[in-house]
């Protein structure tokens, strides 16, 4: 059996900065585990601009600001490898892999660092009726095939939802030649970035028609058109509102799902409402020494604060191979109401925190002129206004150690949005 | 005077933004919340500009394929003619991030270069 300190599962923006920040924190034997062939994750089929301005004040494509990250890997010596299937997880920390080369292997790890990422929700777990003909894609694959493997997956396109990946492939299919008829969203406000609305739809014309949805596919061998629907406040079709498009491609833009299989089965407990581990301020799971970050946890608008988060991952990690369980103090909840959905993380604890920690989030439904607040028990300590905050957009406020421990009966921290 | 309403794409903070013209002349800018904010509203009412990202063909790579962008931001109305020019563009491995794939690309005075390292097969 092979024996590593830290062994990170994902080669994506997320295990690569977990890795990074691991041995920047005094951790010498790592090893990250990816089953693409080569690193960087889903960066490498993003090849638009507009990644990285947090981090590195520029902007960058998706190759670019993996590729960073790709030379510190090496410039630090962190051991890889690629092709490389991960099985399962025991809570004893052996991973079980498998690659081409070396067969099954086992790795035994004192510290877990899952960073697996996430996939997009498919057709089948859109209930779309109509048949199922060829010509169907989520807006990722079509992604890949177009920027990687060089294939153009249609000439006339239909897109379904509005968030970041639907609206990037509505450019790259247009600067490619195709028609793009439409973006339909089924919510009355689009789930991605507005600078994307502008230069992905505006530049080129393309409509978008908020809520509406694809209530027929027609074809039987390949897609010949889709049927358009408005749909009401509950998000029911509206009869008499169809209307048809002739198209031959489809492309599924309808969200992202934490990829948790691995986590499931080792027994790390998921949030029902972001699908991902609940974690302490550690970023660290119910199972002691296995730590998540990144779009396996909670799915992220910006890779750049995939970046900040998988730091601290690594961070804790190491210092959980190097240290030990600190266990002084208690973990206080985080309770959210009042339209937002859930924190990560999902509890803090004031003794062993850092001297600021960054609490994030997403809220339910678009909120104009309103406040973000924290409450410590009953005390609002936290009151920021805010123009507008949507569920497209992470939020987050920033607790500090300082105050947290100043208040000696803590039992809860509320996070909640207020109107103005 | 004339106004108009834009969302800036310079980050994806996308700062609604206000501008006003007098015969053209940009008098002011509001909305923005940094300074990337007026340099964009300047510049998309008198001259737009936008990054284009594509890939091209690589030969003899261990990927089929190089991710590439122009190394600034080019008039709107040559993204399509910039496209056409990549069309049918092969480089050969290795490639480096970086490397110039086209030099002033459909006469805008910019070079497209490679945002991706392709080391040769074997």
């Amino acid at each position: 059996m092979l024996n590593y300190d830290i062994v990170i599962i994902g080669g994506g923006p997320a295990g690569l900065a977990a890795a990074i920040s691991a041995k920047k924190h005094g951790v010498e034997h790592i090893l990250v585990l990816e089953r693409d062939k080569e690193l960087g994750g889903i960066l490498n089929q993003c090849i638009h601009n507009g990644f990285g301005l947090h981090t590195f004040q520029e902007e960058l494509t998706g190759p670019e600001y993996a590729g960073r990250f790709m030379e510190q890997l090496v410039e630090e010596k962190i051991e890889y490898k690629l092709n490389t299937m991960v099985l399962g997880i025991t809570k004893n920390k052996i991973v079980t892999a498998m690659n081409r080369e070396e067969g099954m292997i086992e790795i035994q790890a004192k510290a877990v660092i899952l960073a697996m990422g996430c996939r997009e929700r498919s057709r089948g777990a859109l209930n779309i009726p109509g048949h199922r003909p060829a010509g169907i894609y989520s807006a990722g694959t079509a992604q890949r095939l177009v920027n990687m493997e060089g294939y153009m997956p249609g000439r006339e396109v239909v897109i379904l939802g509005s968030g970041d990946i639907g609206l990037i492939m509505a450019r790259r299919m247009t600067l490619e030649g195709a028609k793009v008829k439409v973006v339909a969203e089924l919510l009355p406000y689009s789930g991605g970035l507005k600078r994307n609305i502008v230069q992905c739809l505006d530049d080129f014309g393309i409509p978008l028609k908020l809520s509406h949805t694809v209530v027929d596919i027609d074809g039987k061998e390949r897609v010949k058109g889709i049927t358009l629907a408005q749909v009401d406040e509950n998000r029911r079709p509206i009869p008499g509102t169809e209307e048809y498009y002739p198209c031959d491609t489809l492309l599924l833009s309808c969200g992202l799902i934490p990829e948790n299989e691995l986590s499931r089965e080792l027994g790390v407990e998921i949030s029902p409402v972001t699908s991902g581990p609940l974690v302490n301020e550690c970023l660290e799971t119910n199972i002691e020494g296995v730590f998540a970050c990144g779009n396996v946890l909670h799915v992220h608008d910006l890779v750049d604060f995939v970046s900040q988060e998988a730091d601290a991952a690594g961070k804790h990690a190491a210092e959980y191979v190097l240290h030990g369980k600190r266990i002084s103090g208690s973990d206080i909840p985080i309770t959210v109401t009042e339209g937002v959905r859930y924190t990560v993380p999902k509890t803090i604890n004031p003794t062993r925190m850092d001297e600021k920690h960054t609490v994030r989030f997403r809220v339910g439904d678009v909120y104009k002129n309103c406040y973000i607040s924290v409450y410590l028990d009953e005390e609002r300590i936290i009151h920021k206004k805010r123009p507008v905050v949507a569920p497209g957009e992470m939020e987050e406020v920033v607790l500090s150690k300082e105050q947290l421990m100043a208040y000696t009966e803590l039992s809860q921290i509320t996070v909640k949005i207020e109107e103005a | 005077m004339e106004k108009r309403e834009l969302i800036c794409i310079g980050c994806p903070m996308g700062c609604p933004l206000s501008v006003e013209l007098d015969q053209g002349e940009v008098v002011s800018v509001r909305g923005n919340t940094c300074k990337r904010g007026e340099i964009y509203a300047r510049k998309e009412v008198t001259n737009p500009t936008r990054i284009v990202t594509s890939t091209v063909v690589v030969e003899g790579g261990k990927l089929a394929a190089v991710s590439v962008k122009t190394r600034e931001d080019i008039p709107k109305e040559k993204i399509f003619e910039c496209m056409k020019a990549l069309k049918g563009v092969k480089v050969q491995a290795p490639v480096h991030m970086g490397d110039v794939i086209v030099k002033n690309v459909a006469d805008t005075g910019v070079d497209v270069i490679a945002t991706k390292s392709v080391g040769s097969l074997s």
